[in-house]
């Protein structure tokens, strides 16, 4: 099935989907050590812009020696996340903010501003 | 005519984008398909009645979009090391006001998805009275210059562009 | 040769991705408070999503693309409707 695809790209292809996924660990790893929620939201994005970018290349690239034509679906994936990423950690924040300011906090690392 | 046809242009190139490579072939039933939904598709913005887009310096856009991807490559790197540095560093993280100038409500969207896109930036709150944006920085270290950064960086090219 | 390189890649990378939701869905049982657990669904879409375009890869199977891109939106989705009932669903009681 993938006998068409030359070493260089097989190395290529694998390294940068390599790197995407260690990224995307890398942001869960911080998404279950930050000690704060919104220190919290930061890690995800990780996963979300750089480590999905370099999956979405890989992809792309395979696809693209692989079928011998251009083109590249996963862009959409790509445009995608980054449209929707912002407003869901931007709707989640605000969410987390609202529920700190309504509700008193016994223990919480830093009181939000008013 | 033209307008009656294509209300919002840009919204009817995406579609038509959207919809070849879904079909994932370049064939004339795929055109056929994506010319009719870029043609059908933006006139239920009609209902909606948006404000049209209104984008002053293209060029500009190019340059910022660079600038952007330099960005999200640098912050990734630094909250990389910050994860895995753990806890062996020291590090504050906290709120900061940063009064924003655009009024523009596309160049402030645009601006909302590049500061949380870039990793250890989140835009949490923007207040449209008094034009004040809450920004949470995973790493701060010095106030003045973040409000700097953003003011200085961003959002002068966001007004060239919309403003 | 160039075909053990990229499968043993793709493994390890699914590998890394598998962790990675384990530890999504860590956050999500551990919390503490709900915008925690929240969050810890998003990563945990984001990245299961990422593993299905990496199966795709492995497979050289386009049909993992629209998998992947259903996931997307269903994380997208939920996490906005979820993020929007803490935000009204504890105020009115």
């Amino acid at each position: 099935m993938t006998a068409n695809l030359p070493t260089w790209a097989a190395v290529v292809v694998g390294l940068l989907i390599l790197a995407g996924a260690a990224l995307s660990l890398l942001g869960a790893v911080g998404l279950c050590t930050f000690k704060t929620f919104y220190e919290r939201v930061h890690a995800p994005t990780l996963g979300a812009t750089l480590g999905m970018g370099l999956i979405v290349i890989g992809s792309i690239l395979f696809f693209t020696i692989v079928e011998g034509r251009f083109m590249p679906r996963e862009l959409l994936i790509g445009v995608f996340l980054t449209v929707t990423t912002p407003v869901t950690l931007i709707l989640l924040a605000r969410a987390a903010l609202f529920r700190d300011r309504t509700e008193p906090q016994e223990k919480q690392g830093a009181a939000p501003p008013p | 005519m033209i307008r009656a046809l294509f209300p919002h242009p840009i919204l009817a190139a995406g579609v038509f984008a959207t919809s070849v490579l879904l079909s994932g072939a370049f064939n004339p039933p795929s055109i056929a398909l994506a010319a009719l939904l870029a043609v059908l598709a933006p006139q239920v913005m009609r209902a909606l009645d948006l404000q049209r887009v209104r984008v002053r310096a293209p060029l500009a856009i190019l340059q910022l979009a660079g600038l952007v991807a330099v960005d999200v490559l640098r912050s990734n790197w630094a909250v990389a090391t910050i994860i895995l540095a753990g806890r062996k560093r020291e590090r504050t993280s906290g709120f900061i006001h940063v009064p924003l100038d655009l009024k523009d409500r596309y160049a402030l969207a645009v601006l909302a998805v590049i500061l949380t896109a870039t990793p250890g930036t989140l835009w949490v709150e923007y207040d449209s009275a008094s034009g004040r944006l809450l920004l949470h920085v995973l790493d701060l270290v010095d106030e003045e210059a973040w409000v700097h950064l953003i003011k200085d960086r961003y959002e002068r090219r966001l007004r060239e562009i919309f403003e | 040769m160039s075909q053990t390189i990229l499968a043993w890649s793709l493994l390890v990378a699914q590998a890394l991705l598998v962790v990675a939701m384990a530890l999504a869905a860590w956050r999500v049982v551990r919390g503490p408070r709900a915008q925690d657990r929240v969050l810890g669904m998003d990563t945990l879409y984001l990245n299961g999503m990422l593993l299905l375009l990496v199966f795709g890869v492995r497979t050289a199977d386009t049909v993992y693309f629209y998998a992947a891109l259903i996931i997307g939106m269903l994380g997208f989705t939920a996490t906005v409707a979820l993020a929007k009932f803490l935000m009204r669903g504890e105020v009115i009681e």
